[in-house]
């Protein structure tokens, strides 16, 4: 008796805040939309239900696949990462990272860069054989929009799947191995079904975040692809047809509920218990031949796949291209750093003329905020989810909710909702970051709850039992088995925060620009030097990131 | 232990970031009074502009840049009840009649209208005054056109000519204002019978659509930095001006140029206006015709690189030498805009797209 009145507050508690912050920075500006769109419907407005539907197809469509893709891809790079040691991983691991944080125009000039029709890959081809047209046609085809969601997504596999990798009891694998299952049956039987919460979290995030996928598809895509999310954009600021832009957003944010609901259901509750590792153990060095093939083969790869468009985007920071103009096939390129030095000259005496340093430091203020709260909250609601209740079917789902709302709609409700002192979307601060935690919370819940869940109850009993008090418990026994969870969840609010642009841009004041905002501004004006500063200003933002990261590792001790 | 210090250095580690984030405003300062102009993100000016404005009005200029022109528009509609600003601008043409229409804004008879020729002001009772305009043009790759030794097309009938074949690229009307502002050139020039005729025309001609001006200009056309493929472009009659301006490295004329003829641009009028509700009537006024006045109309073109309306305010020698006026620009009666943007987006939707 006491126990079930112990535990109901205690669970209660734990949802409260979270639950509290979604109410006030998700549902009420959501709720002030969905209301403006009610009251403009004016009664007699027609529309096809061909509207919503053909985009709702297509947006199933292309994120089924694209989640396929980069599964196929990621949970072998998690493998590898997470069993062998080889040289270079860990740089490798921080570059994959990196797409996730760039802004979409910036990954559409980069893989035009490396794939359009005066890219490097398409001059080198037409060069080496003699070609007249590029050989590549890819830009503008559904396989572009596949190709760049699995260059933004691989990472959430990789780091989520391999995290839980890591985490495994490896002693459970050797067992099935001297009893004789082979490896593949070790795999199947052992390995995937341990690691079936991880999969199906990063499998749906990945799927989420596909599911409302915006600027690839309409820039890469190209203007015969629209998803839901596109339609949305179309609907509310291009032809101000409010009501039918919050329909497509209900029907959006169904969806997501439902597919949320459905993996919850899928996931069951058989969290397995974890024990911290030591670092290092269940790696080991690559050694047969056949491990070389497979690592190395991997590591191409994955730097065909994601390395490589940031090198042209690097390279293209620093190209000056020189027309031979009208020479359709020679186009002439010298090496230069002026468009990093431009960066730094206010030539116009403009206005809104931000230092690339000032940029820089905004993004990362903005991004430490929101490790701050989305790691606190998802903390909170991670270990409410640790303890059983029925409730936790109904509210998990809800966290992911913010994944599927349309960062149009929700920075419309934004500035709708937030107008009065001392919430006002003009001048308080905090609401950049708050925006980017109802991103980020998703990942930090998806990725710390299975680890609090697997916390062994036995082993906090013991701790109690040996007197220890709950908080050095807590500090003793919980942490150390979740650190490495917290760690891949930092990494995650921190990136969201540094490429997010649509929130954003409706949100941050015009003196205090975020790099991406930094990098669109170059980008809607004519002439070489925009570009070129662009693409310096891509860089700085890929560099500023990976040594946020980079830090962030080397102080959760480097794990995963 | 280690785990839990680390644990806690991240946390701090945070903080510290958190610590050095843009300061919240501090509560309201005694000394200016604040206005603010509510306005879309290409807004810019020079600072020292604004800095002698403030001086001189005792006033603290607040520049609410709230996303893309529509999207600016729509805040300023949703929020007319409690106004989250004292000016708006940057409401054009396209959009001139839902802005009135919803009657977000004061009239106010600047005096400095008397400068403006009468063909911008489109709103009779002043509650938009004309600030600037622009025009929407096909811009060509002029050293591709010459080495080819291929005469330029004159007009919206040339392009449908063969040798134009795969040439021209534009942008999806439904996503960028631009594309919208070529699209109703062509409804200005062959009527709403006529103009998806002409398009099924272009399309047969091998005409290329991209979703968005970055992605038309930086990869599609050939006269940009990206070196595409194709030497039209829809993009703006200013753009040959930015092209030296922004020149890498430096250039005196520019690479590119506009065709100009008859109804081939499309004429882009952008408005200012005093919202309703202000607690700042006289200072509004003020920043309007700050607005309307020659110092701001004569930093507009290299700020934001579009026309003044101001008959006594001077062009900048980059633009006298680089940019092409059209004689005759196409234009439509706003009333007709509004009523059939979204009929003739889905139209041409249908033949261009599918």
């Amino acid at each position: 008796m006491r126990a079930v009145l112990k535990h109901v507050p205690r669970a209660a508690w734990l949802w409260g805040v979270p639950l509290v912050f979604l109410a006030v920075f998700f549902f009420l500006p959501l709720g002030a939309v969905f209301r403006l769109a009610v009251e403009s419907w004016a009664g007699g407005m027609l529309f096809k239900w061909e509207r919503v539907l053909r985009p709702l197809g297509f947006t199933f469509w292309q994120a089924g696949l694209s989640t396929l893709l980069t599964l196929a891809v990621g949970l072998p790079a998690a493998y590898i990462f997470a069993r062998f040691e080889f040289p270079g991983k860990r740089l490798l691991r921080v570059l994959t990272t990196l797409p996730f944080i760039l802004p979409t125009v910036v990954v559409a000039a980069s893989f035009n860069a490396l794939l359009g029709p005066r890219g490097w890959l398409n001059l080198l081809l037409m060069n080496a054989f003699g070609l007249d047209t590029p050989p590549i046609q890819i830009l503008n085809t559904l396989g572009a929009i596949l190709l760049a969601h699995v260059f933004y997504n691989t990472t959430v596999v990789l780091r989520v799947v391999g995290s839980a990798l890591v985490q495994l009891d490896p002693r459970l694998e050797q067992a099935a191995r001297v009893l004789g299952a082979s490896p593949l049956r070790t795999l199947r039987e052992v390995t995937l079904p341990l690691l079936k919460p991880a999969l199906l979290s990063s499998a749906l995030l990945v799927f989420l975040f596909d599911f409302t996928s915006f600027g690839v598809v309409l820039l890469l895509g190209g203007p015969r692809y629209a998803t839901l999310e596109v339609e949305i954009y179309i609907q509310a600021l291009q032809m101000l047809n409010l009501p039918l832009a919050g329909l497509l957003s209900a029907v959006q944010l169904t969806c997501t509920l439902a597919i949320s609901v459905l993996n919850s259901r899928l996931g069951g509750r058989r969290a397995v218990p974890l024990a911290p590792r030591l670092r290092g153990e269940g790696t080991r060095p690559v050694k047969t031949w056949r491990e070389r093939l497979l690592v190395g083969g991997l590591v191409v790869l994955l730097a065909a796949l994601l390395v490589s468009p940031l090198a042209a985007l690097g390279l293209r920071s620093m190209t000056r291209l020189e027309a031979a103009r009208g020479e359709r096939s020679a186009v002439q390129s010298g090496l230069t750093l002026d468009y990093y030095r431009e960066l730094f000259v206010n030539r116009r005496g403009s206005l809104f003329y931000v230092p690339p340093i000032e940029a820089a430091r905004n993004s990362l203020a903005y991004a430490g905020t929101t490790v701050l709260i989305s790691l606190a909250l998802g903390a909170l609601a991670a270990s409410a989810l640790a303890s059983p209740s029925r409730a936790n079917r109904w509210l998990e789902p809800l966290l992911l909710l913010p994944l599927g709302a349309s960062a149009v709609t929700l920075g419309l409700g934004f500035i709708v909702v937030f107008n009065k002192p001392p919430l006002d979307a003009r001048s308080f601060p905090l609401l950049v970051p708050i925006a980017h935690s109802l991103v980020a919370l998703p990942f930090v819940v998806r990725t710390l709850a299975p680890a609090m869940a697997s916390i062994p109850r036995s082993l906090k009993q013991a701790a109690a039992v040996l007197g220890a008090s709950p908080l050095r418990a807590w500090l003793e026994v919980d942490l150390p088995i979740i650190a490495r969870a917290a760690l891949v969840s930092a990494v995650f609010s921190f990136t969201i925060s540094l490429g997010e642009f649509g929130a954003t841009s409706f949100l941050a004041r015009p003196e205090t620009p975020t790099l991406p905002v930094a990098i669109y501004r170059f980008l809607s004006q004519p002439g070489g030097l925009n570009y070129g500063q662009a693409m310096a200003m891509a860089t700085l933002l890929l560099v500023v990131c990976a040594l946020g990261i980079l830090v962030i590792e080397r102080l959760g001790g480097e794990t995963i | 232990m280690k785990a839990a210090r680390n644990f806690l250095l991240v946390a701090l580690f945070g903080l510290l970031l958190a610590a050095c984030a843009p300061a919240a405003t501090p509560a309201e300062p005694a000394g200016p009074t604040t206005l603010t102009v509510m306005t879309h993100d290409s807004f810019a000016v020079s600072e020292d502009l604004v800095r002698r404005f403030e001086q001189e009005n005792n006033v603290k200029l607040v520049f609410a840049k709230s996303g893309d022109t529509g999207a600016a528009l729509n805040l300023a509609v949703l929020s007319k009840d409690a106004p989250r600003a004292d000016v708006f601008y940057g409401v054009d043409n396209t959009f001139l009649s839902r802005a009135l229409q919803a009657g977000i804004f004061e009239p106010y008879a600047s005096p400095l209208l008397a400068d403006i020729p009468a063909e911008f002001k489109l709103d009779p009772a002043n509650g938009a005054l004309p600030v600037d305009y622009g025009d929407v043009c096909i811009n060509y790759d002029k050293a591709y056109f010459a080495e080819k030794g291929l005469a330029v097309p004159a007009s919206l009938d040339d392009l449908l000519r063969p040798e134009y074949k795969g040439m021209l690229v534009t942008e999806n009307p439904a996503t960028s204002s631009p594309g919208l502002a070529f699209l109703m050139a062509t409804i200005a020039q062959y009527g709403p019978e006529g103009y998806l005729a002409y398009w099924q025309g272009l399309v047969d001609n091998g005409l290329v659509v991209a979703s968005d001006w970055e992605t038309a200009y930086y990869t599609n056309f050939s006269g940009s930095s990206g070196k595409g493929a194709q030497p039209m472009v829809v993009s703006y009659g200013s753009s040959p001006a930015a092209e030296v301006v922004f020149a890498d490295p430096p250039r005196e004329d520019a690479p590119t140029a506009s065709i100009v003829g008859d109804n081939a641009c499309f004429r882009q009028i952008e408005f200012v206006g005093i919202l309703k509700g202000t607690q700042q009537r006289a200072l509004a006024e003020k920043f309007v015709d700050f607005m309307l006045g020659t110092a701001f109309q004569e930093d507009m073109p290299l700020q934001m690189f579009v026309f003044p309306v101001n008959s006594r305010a001077k062009l900048p020698d980059v633009f006298v030498n680089n940019v092409q006026i059209p004689e005759k620009p196409a234009t439509l009666d706003p009333v007709l805009i509004d009523a059939n943007r979204e009929g003739w987006i889905e139209a041409w939707t249908e033949v261009v797209l599918k």
